[in-house]
């Protein structure tokens, strides 16, 4: 055999002192052994053949060069890429999210459906979603979830809770709905928190409605951005508020979702003061989503900082792994649990695929953030989704038409990411998020030797990892 | 495979796809890798199993086994849906009389249900 070798697409990581790598783009992780990772060496400054290898190896590496070949570690021949698969349509739904109104009690200021950079252009439409759209949409996602055996029915705003009556209404027409076809169904909001009240939380979680309560932290850094019309903060609205729905509401896990600004970039204070103090079961959270010249962008030196505090969490998060327990960064949790499956993703999120937002006026959109705006309607919930609108969306996002992604390792894992990221930064949702790849392969890094560590070191708890994710 | 070891369930369904494209298949084998030693598939003339099959002409006298080699693998060690007793509710003492199978299959029990 005269086959010459050269490194296939990997990004190699170490935790808990095994030696491992992230294949790329099928998204495995393979842990090494020491021949192994001898011959990833000797690649390192270039093509080499194989009888030099053998030679210099020994004849028993013959077996590890056939290992590291046939899972695509070590590559021969031609180096190009099989162009990736496009998803099978029409695809069957999974969830959908209603923007139950668009209206909202608050004046946050970096919003993206009322800040500077909004998509919507509501005007003339409905204002809020009456009952028979809500319950068209239901009939819609049982109908189009061919296949599926549980499907998920979020409600969104605007403000959640302005709307509480429909929301009601739509899960019991839903629960019933699902159970004559034989569908199990659950349901999720989120709110600003300023309209719990005794009774709205007691149905919650009666219902077992899950919730994530948008909150940017304690009073002096939730209030900076998160106002009402009149300026005025809402934390001491809601900070009792929230007390009360997590003494309450024990049925499903409650999480805080905290948006990062260039004035709230103290992550460390943030969580203790959501999780400790108040007592949210998980926090998560995201860069705002903003065109780099707003005063509340955060810039570069401003998410290494982020990274930064980022790392320190998940090294907390490591050694509750490591004891077997609950930490509850929900940033390291969802990556894990990508990495643990090995996604390998075509597009970056499931929106016009398994997932669609629908509008108050019953117009679909690829998800909640585009509801409302004309550009990116893709149907209306009585005629269904517009096929050729859907196939146009879903082809301009697919990782396939991203060149800047097709040598980055991390494209398994983000696949350009956040469509409405990429609408608000380069007016174009099929962009790749080039302003964030830094922080992606840094933060896709730091997760891999979290996960390589508790694979060496607890392997049993990512067992907690075997089925999210893949939930039909 | 032996150097990497598959961590996620995505590099599991790799090995999967590898060993499918790559190995060999080794029927009935006893766990994977090269067999280790002579491997005797059962029901051939190595073991004496008495028999009730017939010839192409219907009977038994141009078998190339003997006729009663097949009695055993239908009645205990193989199922097979012959017409045999069945060993574990009507009739478990069937060949009680047949301690050595080469030397006393003729003083198998007749059954009449």
């Amino acid at each position: 055999m005269t086959s010459s070798y050269r490194l296939g697409e990997f990004h190699p990581f170490a935790g808990g002192g095994k030696s491992y790598l992230y294949l790329v783009p099928s998204g495995a992780i393979f842990e090494l052994d020491g021949p192994s990772a001898a011959v990833i060496d000797r690649l390192r400054p270039g093509e080499r053949s194989r009888e030099d290898l053998l030679a210099e190896l020994g004849p028993d590496a013959a077996e590890v060069l056939d290992e590291l070949a046939q899972s695509r570690a070590i590559v021969s021949g031609p180096g190009f890429h099989d162009p990736v698969e496009k998803a099978p349509l029409p695809f069957p739904l999974n969830t959908l999210v209603l923007n139950v109104t668009n209206q909202c009690n608050l004046s946050c200021k970096y919003c993206y459906e009322f800040g500077e950079d909004r998509v919507a252009n509501p005007e003339g439409k409905a204002k809020f979603m009456p009952e028979d759209t809500a319950r068209a949409s239901v009939d819609y996602l049982l109908a189009n979830s061919q296949g599926r055996r549980s499907v998920h029915l979020t409600f969104f705003g605007g403000e959640t809770l302005m709307n509480f009556p429909v929301v009601r209404s739509t899960i019991e027409y839903a629960r019933e709905k699902a159970r004559a076809a034989g569908k199990y169904i659950d349901f999720s909001l989120t709110t600003n928190a300023t309209l719990l009240t005794p009774h709205v939380i007691e149905y919650l979680a009666e219902n077992q409605v899950g919730v994530t309560i948008s909150i940017d932290g304690p009073k002096e850094l939730n209030d900076q951005l998160r106002v009402f019309a009149n300026g005025r903060g809402i934390y001491d609205i809601i900070a009792p508020k929230i007390r009360e729905l997590l003494a309450r509401h024990t049925s499903r896990p409650i999480g805080a979702r905290v948006t990062l600004t260039s004035q709230v970039v103290d992550v460390l204070k943030i969580y203790r003061h959501l999780k400790n103090d108040l007592g949210f079961h998980e926090v998560g959270f995201a860069p705002v989503t903003t065109s780099p010249v707003r005063l509340y962008a955060i810039g570069g030196g401003g998410l290494d900082l982020v990274l930064e505090q980022f790392k320190t969490l998940a090294r907390e998060y490591l050694d509750h792994a490591l004891r077997g327990e609950h930490h509850g960064f929900s940033n390291v949790t969802d990556t894990l649990a990508e990495l643990h499956q090995g996604i390998s993703k075509a597009h970056p999120c499931g929106a016009a695929l398994g997932l669609l937002g629908v509008g108050p006026s019953g117009d679909l959109a690829p998800c909640h953030r585009f509801v409302d705006s004309d550009a990116h309607k893709l149907g209306h919930i009585s005629t269904g989704v517009d096929r050729a609108k859907q196939a146009d969306f879903l082809d301009r996002g697919h990782i396939n038409r991203k060149i800047e992604c097709h040598t980055c390792w991390a494209r398994p894992v983000c696949s350009g990411g956040c469509y409405h990221e990429a609408h608000v930064r380069y007016g174009d949702t099929g962009h790749a998020n080039l302003h964030y790849c830094d922080w992606i392969r840094g933060w896709t890094d730091v997760c891999l030797s979290v996960y390589g560590e508790i694979a060496a070191r607890n392997p049993k708890f990512l067992e907690h990892f075997d089925e999210r994710s893949s939930a039909q | 495979m032996r150097h990497l070891r598959a961590v996620n369930r995505k590099a599991v369904r790799v090995e999967e796809w590898i060993a499918a494209e790559h190995g060999d298949v080794f029927a009935l084998q006893q766990g994977g890798g090269q067999p280790t030693r002579p491997h005797y598939p059962m029901g051939c003339s190595l073991v004496f199993s008495p028999g009730w099959e017939v010839d192409s002409a219907g009977g038994t006298a141009g078998l190339c086994q003997p006729v009663e080699r097949d009695l055993y693998d239908c009645y205990l060690s193989c199922f097979w849906p012959a017409q045999v007793p069945d060993h574990l509710n009507n009739y478990p003492d069937w060949t009680g009389k047949c301690a050595s199978a080469t030397k006393d299959w003729r003083n198998i029990d007749l059954v009449f249900p």
